[in-house]
């Protein structure tokens, strides 16, 4: 029961991370109607940018933890929504109105030509920084096991939290949202309301980046390591996450982030840390086979 | 006094000449109709005015403005033309009020300051806010919709949906606003429920309205300008009396069998 617990703190923590990400996936999967494959290594750029940042903090003596990761934060996130952006007006934007697989194939290009980017300036090697948020809250004691969640922890469920709540007001609530919602819907139709399509397209693009950021800079205060390739990874299983949800819907990004977390940590805790990632992609296969729209997608009606 | 001035338009389509060098004028507080067989152009027309299509020549005159060598948001945004379809494009799953709020996007981006002040909720964009829901639930009551404000718009019954989209059209604030077949589909109760609203329109919000129409009830009950075309070119220009008798015409398109000509 203990041991349960424990798997359930980490897999939502793990989960939190796989939804930020998987928000990007399914938000520019709705308005373009492509899946951005190059949003994993956004979110690995993310990271990196965390690692220099918490280092060039480090050097400069500030070590006040709170200033420390809101200045990572907030640098992090300006790079990658620069990134986001520049992705989008490169690689897809002269490509809108193309056969279908045009931008799926310049995606695929776009995330090893930012893999082998960052490879070639930073290295191939892990890159580490020292451990900056530490300490835990024990939960529950037993005689050999002890139930915890560490302050980290309890930073990124909060800030994933708070950043889906926040990011749901503003697709509901805001003038940007409901052009957002708009263009998703029928981009001719908003344009022709004097909604800036490409403006919103590419506001889309940062955002998602931004939120990528975010899960980049928690990982790294995480895990302390990073290397070019976590992008891949950590992309593909948002992805899968994106897919469990319903591609399109933002709630279910996030549903489908939680559960896949959750697949993962209870599966390496019972069954093999070495076959985690097959029950993970799995998942992803079943749900394409028996439930295509995923668990809060709507079935996809035919546009003319 | 002339508000729209199209001038020699001609739109082709590899060999096909669907627009062939034509020019009309409609006036300011006009209703204006474009009518014609199947296949005369006429949303073609629509289309060059509306940036979906870059003429092949000729001009598009809206004031100082030539509305075919703009294109995308800003014939709605500076140019102040509106548009709705033949076939209804609402935002389907937006509620009914989201419909037209977002039809007044770049008043609300105006007050914002392009996001700014919207960020920091300053009073002047919530006053914008509030204005801007104010107006459409003006609107919503006089389309008889206000008690379906929060429903789904692609729930709405047919009929409501066309009016929708004729009041989230008049949210853009336009000067000009191009009708693409508002009665098609449309009762006869519906129709007329149609002919009060586009009349309003006109008086009330001093709007001019360009229409495409098939159905004569709507056309010769409401219309001040008809224009006439045939395979692209235009073969009468008149009021709706003038073009009743002109023998072109009823060779062209009301000679047709009995009834409903289209």
């Amino acid at each position: 029961m203990e041991y349960f617990l424990q798997q359930t703190i980490n897999g939502i923590t793990l989960g939190a991370v796989y939804g930020l990400i998987a928000i990007g996936y399914t938000m520019v999967y709705g308005i373009v109607g492509m899946i951005n494959f190059a949003h994993g290594e956004i979110y690995m750029i993310g990271a990196f940018v965390a690692v220099i940042v918490f280092t060039l903090l480090g050097m400069m003596g500030v070590t006040w933890v709170p200033a420390a990761v809101l200045i990572v934060l907030v640098t992090s996130m300006l790079f990658t929504a620069a990134y986001g952006w520049a992705v989008e007006r490169i690689a897809y934007r002269p490509l809108r109105g193309s056969f279908r697989l045009a931008p799926l194939i310049s995606a695929i290009g776009m995330s090893i030509f930012l893999q082998n980017y960052v490879q070639l300036l930073q290295g191939a090697r892990v890159k580490s920084i020292q451990p900056v948020v530490t300490g835990a809250i024990p939960l529950i004691e037993t005689g050999h096991f002890q139930v915890a969640v560490t302050y980290i922890q309890i930073l990124i469920i909060v800030l994933t939290v708070l950043l889906m709540i926040g990011f749901s007001l503003l697709i509901t609530r805001t003038r940007f949202g409901r052009a957002q919602r708009a263009c998703e819907q029928d981009q001719t139709m908003a344009a022709l309301l004097g909604i800036d399509v490409d403006r919103t397209i590419s506001m889309t693009f940062m955002i998602g980046a931004i939120l990528a950021a975010v899960a980049g800079v928690m990982v790294t205060l995480y895990y302390g390591v990073v290397d070019f390739f976590i992008g891949f990874q950590a992309g593909l299983k948002a992805f899968a996450a994106a897919v469990l949800g319903g591609i399109g819907s933002l709630p279910g990004a996030m549903l489908g982030g939680f559960l896949i977390g959750l697949v993962e940590a209870y599966w390496s805790a019972y069954f093999s840390i070495e076959y985690k990632d097959i029950a993970t992609f799995s998942i992803l296969i079943l749900v394409l086979i028996f439930r295509p729209t995923g668990l809060l997608g709507r079935p996809d009606v035919e546009k003319v | 006094m002339t508000l729209l001035k199209v001038e020699n338009l001609t739109m082709r389509f590899g060999g096909l000449t669907a627009v062939d060098d034509l020019s009309f004028t409609a006036n300011a507080g006009d209703i204006t109709a474009i009518i014609g067989p199947n296949g005369a152009g006429k949303t073609t027309v629509f289309n060059c005015i509306t940036g979906f299509y870059k003429p092949t020549r000729g001009r598009i005159g809206l004031g100082a403005l030539d509305l075919a060598q703009m294109s995308g948001h800003t014939i709605a945004a500076n140019a102040r033309v509106a548009r709705t379809f033949q076939n209804i494009r609402l935002f389907p799953r937006m509620t009914v009020l989201e419909n037209l709020i977002v039809a007044q996007h770049n008043k609300l981006m105006r007050a914002s300051g392009f996001t700014l002040a919207g960020l920091f909720g300053l009073p002047g964009y919530r006053q914008a806010e509030k204005a801007a829901v104010e107006k459409a639930k003006a609107w919503l009551d006089r389309i008889d919709l206000l008690g379906r404000a929060d429903d789904e718009a692609g729930n709405l019954p047919y009929g409501a949906q066309r009016r929708l989209e004729i009041a989230r059209a008049m949210c853009t604030d336009p000067v000009l606003l191009c009708l693409d077949e508002p009665a098609a589909g449309l009762n006869a109760r519906e129709s007329a429920e149609l002919n009060r609203l586009l009349l309003d329109i006109r008086q009330r919000d001093g709007v001019s309205l360009l229409l495409i129409e098939h159905d004569m009830n709507v056309v010769m009950g409401i219309s001040d300008h008809i224009v006439v075309l045939d395979y692209g070119k235009r073969i009468a220009d008149g009021t709706p009396a003038e073009i009743r008798a002109d023998p072109a015409v009823i060779r062209a398109y009301l000679g047709e069998p009995e009834g409903d000509a289209a």
